[in-house]
């Protein structure tokens, strides 16, 4: 048995040893976490390059091999996942040491690295999986990591914001565990290889659907959304940028590996969950028009961009999934990158101005422009205007439910469109209406080097949309699935 | 009826009374033991489903599976009491 070094195994144990070490010495956790956190880019840099080289990668660990082992397995989708969680993660790591720089904050600097590690950790493990009961044990890390990243704040509204995503979390993580039992007693088999090609007998799509409803519940779909908006506006600004940008896309993530592994039961129940992501397009959207508070109208768009991934996700029905899954993917990296921008950039407009009202947004003296200007950029990709990531996204959904026919997923799209261009308005007036406060000349502009790493993001994601083709050709490696050797 | 069925009907009762209570319960207390009942019911159905007839011996695997549930449940209801006694702290603090 050979003892090989690999860039999967490091882009898994890096973070966890990393975690362990800067909780251990919490007065170097910052130093230790960007530390960690480069050589985890550089791992997943080397695994892109292999990937890119010679096509899918497996490992089976220990030399076991599947079934009766663990694989991870590497393709296009993830390793655009774990880019996407390591350009996001630097970012906003760097966005952190600064937003957590204040003498009253020291336990939140303590702590935010080990639980930001732990989260990358479970997140690297989630996308390299090829196991169900692996995903499993690793969406239960992400969980209590990014429950600990939401009360890091201490404050009451954050705790309670807390509980309750530990509440459906849980239960969440239940569902799912015996929805992988199930599939088990069903299958014998719990790697990705035994799943595919099983017949969808009743008792499999009870086991599936089990499954789906505990990473829904995860992932925030409507109607299971109700524990997502408190919990990411409450949060402060990394974590919230962490938890919206990365941690819903872990389970989204596998909605998509099952759908690509297992044929899908049936079409009526394709369309359940296209009309579950309508119903978050819309309700997302009306409630971020009816939000007070910025972080929480930022916090609604997050519930209704989850919904139009799954409405991509059904855009062109049971046939078409072949296809929509790279419209669903393609959402999924370009809200990543802009509401991680987002949220950083509205904890820098709350942190300058003192409060986030979006009705007083016009009342202050103080501009900070520059998170002001990365604020908007995120919504244009957000927004889907063209060149953005956002804009690519939504033009491939809609592309394959025009070729389709289904021109209702069209609909939908188009009004949750207009509600997004609506609520992020509101925020807009905010910005631009300046004359209602006069300040004295040679006032503090508000902007400063922390405005860097959000606006670096914002520019990432309006930027990729001009490498869509690249993007999407990188995603289609190593699909279709052959059966792991 | 067979053993294995009353067994696994037994255990989606208790998951079923775990769900209502997490779903319906006002205590915060109360919804952390109700889905402990909820990893009660989904870990007893596992273990009948691995059941078989005597003289063969039951399937380890879904065992395992409830072990590993019952450790991350462990955890789990760990964070979420430390969680409810803080927030009982500072509700404390706030009325004083």
């Amino acid at each position: 048995m050979s003892v090989e070094l690999s860039p999967m195994i490091l882009a898994i144990f890096l973070p966890l040893f990393g975690a362990i070490v800067a909780f251990l010495m919490p007065r170097m956790a910052a130093l230790i976490g960007l530390g960690t956190l480069a050589m985890t880019t550089g791992a997943v840099i080397w695994l892109a390059h292999e990937v890119l080289v010679t096509g899918a990668v497996v490992l089976p660990l220990g030399g076991w091999g599947a079934p009766l082992g663990i694989d991870l397995r590497a393709d296009g989708l993830s390793v655009a996942m774990l880019t996407l969680t390591s350009a996001v993660g630097f970012l906003v790591s760097i966005a952190a040491l600064d937003s957590l720089k204040g003498a009253d904050q020291v336990r939140q600097r303590q702590y935010f690295w080990p639980l930001w590690l732990l989260l990358l950790t479970g997140m690297n493990g989630v996308y390299l999986s090829t196991d169900i009961f692996n995903l499993y044990v690793m969406i239960e890390v992400i969980a209590l990591a990014a429950v600990g990243l939401t009360v890091l704040s201490g404050s009451r509204a954050a705790l309670q914001a807390g509980l309750e995503y530990m509440y459906a979390s849980i239960l969440g993580a239940l569902l799912f565990l015996m929805g992988v039992g199930f599939v088990y007693l069903q299958l014998g088999r719990l790697d990705f290889a035994g799943l595919s090609g099983a017949a969808p007998t009743g008792a499999l799509v009870a086991a599936l659907a089990l499954i789906f409803v505990g990473l829904a519940l995860k992932t925030a779909l409507f109607p299971l959304h109700f524990w997502l908006p408190a919990a990411h506006a409450n949060a402060t600004a990394p974590a919230s940028a962490l938890l919206s940008g990365l941690v819903v896309k872990a389970a989204l993530y596998i909605v998509l590996r099952l759908a690509q592994y297992m044929p899908f039961p049936s079409e009526n129940l394709l369309t359940l969950v296209g009309l579950m992501g309508a119903g978050a397009v819309i309700w997302g959207g009306v409630q971020a028009l009816r939000a007070e508070r910025l972080k929480l109208l930022v916090a609604w768009s997050t519930v209704a961009q989850i919904g139009l991934i799954f409405v991509a996700f059904a855009r062109a029905g049971e046939l078409g999934l072949t296809e929509s899954w790279k419209a669903a993917a393609l959402l999924i990296l370009a809200h990543g990158i802009a509401k991680a921008a987002m949220f950083l950039a509205a904890g820098r407009i709350k942190d300058e101005i003192g409060h986030d009202v979006i009705r007083d947004l016009d009342r202050t003296p103080i501009r900070p422009t520059l998170a002001q200007f990365t604020f908007a950029l995120a919504a244009i990709s957000l927004i889907g205007l063209p060149p953005s990531l956002g804009f690519i996204g939504k033009w491939a959904l809609m592309e394959g439910a025009m070729a389709a026919g289904y021109w209702h997923w069209v609909a939908v799209t188009m009004v949750g469109t207009l509600l997004s261009v609506a609520y992020f308005s509101r925020v807009f007036a905010g910005f631009l209406r300046f004359d209602r406060v006069r300040a004295p000349v040679g006032e503090h502009q508000g902007w400063a080097l922390a405005d860097a790493a959000p606006l670096t993001l914002a520019l990432m994601a309006i930027g990729l949309g001009l490498l869509a083709a690249p993007l999407l050709s990188f995603l289609e490696i190593g699909y279709p699935f052959g059966v792991a050797p | 009826m067979t053993p294995d069925l009353i067994y696994g009907l037994t255990g989606i009762a208790v998951f079923g009374i775990g769900l209502v209570g997490a779903l319906c319960a006002q205590d915060r207390l109360r919804r952390v033991l109700a889905l402990k009942l909820c990893s009660v019911g989904a870990g007893f159905l596992l273990v009948v489903g691995a059941w078989r007839e005597p003289p063969a011996t039951p399937d380890p695997v879904p065992h395992a599976l409830v072990i590993t549930g019952i450790v991350v449940m462990v955890s789990a209801t760990a964070v979420a009491l430390a969680l409810i006694r803080r927030l009982q702290t500072l509700e404390a603090t706030d009325e004083r």
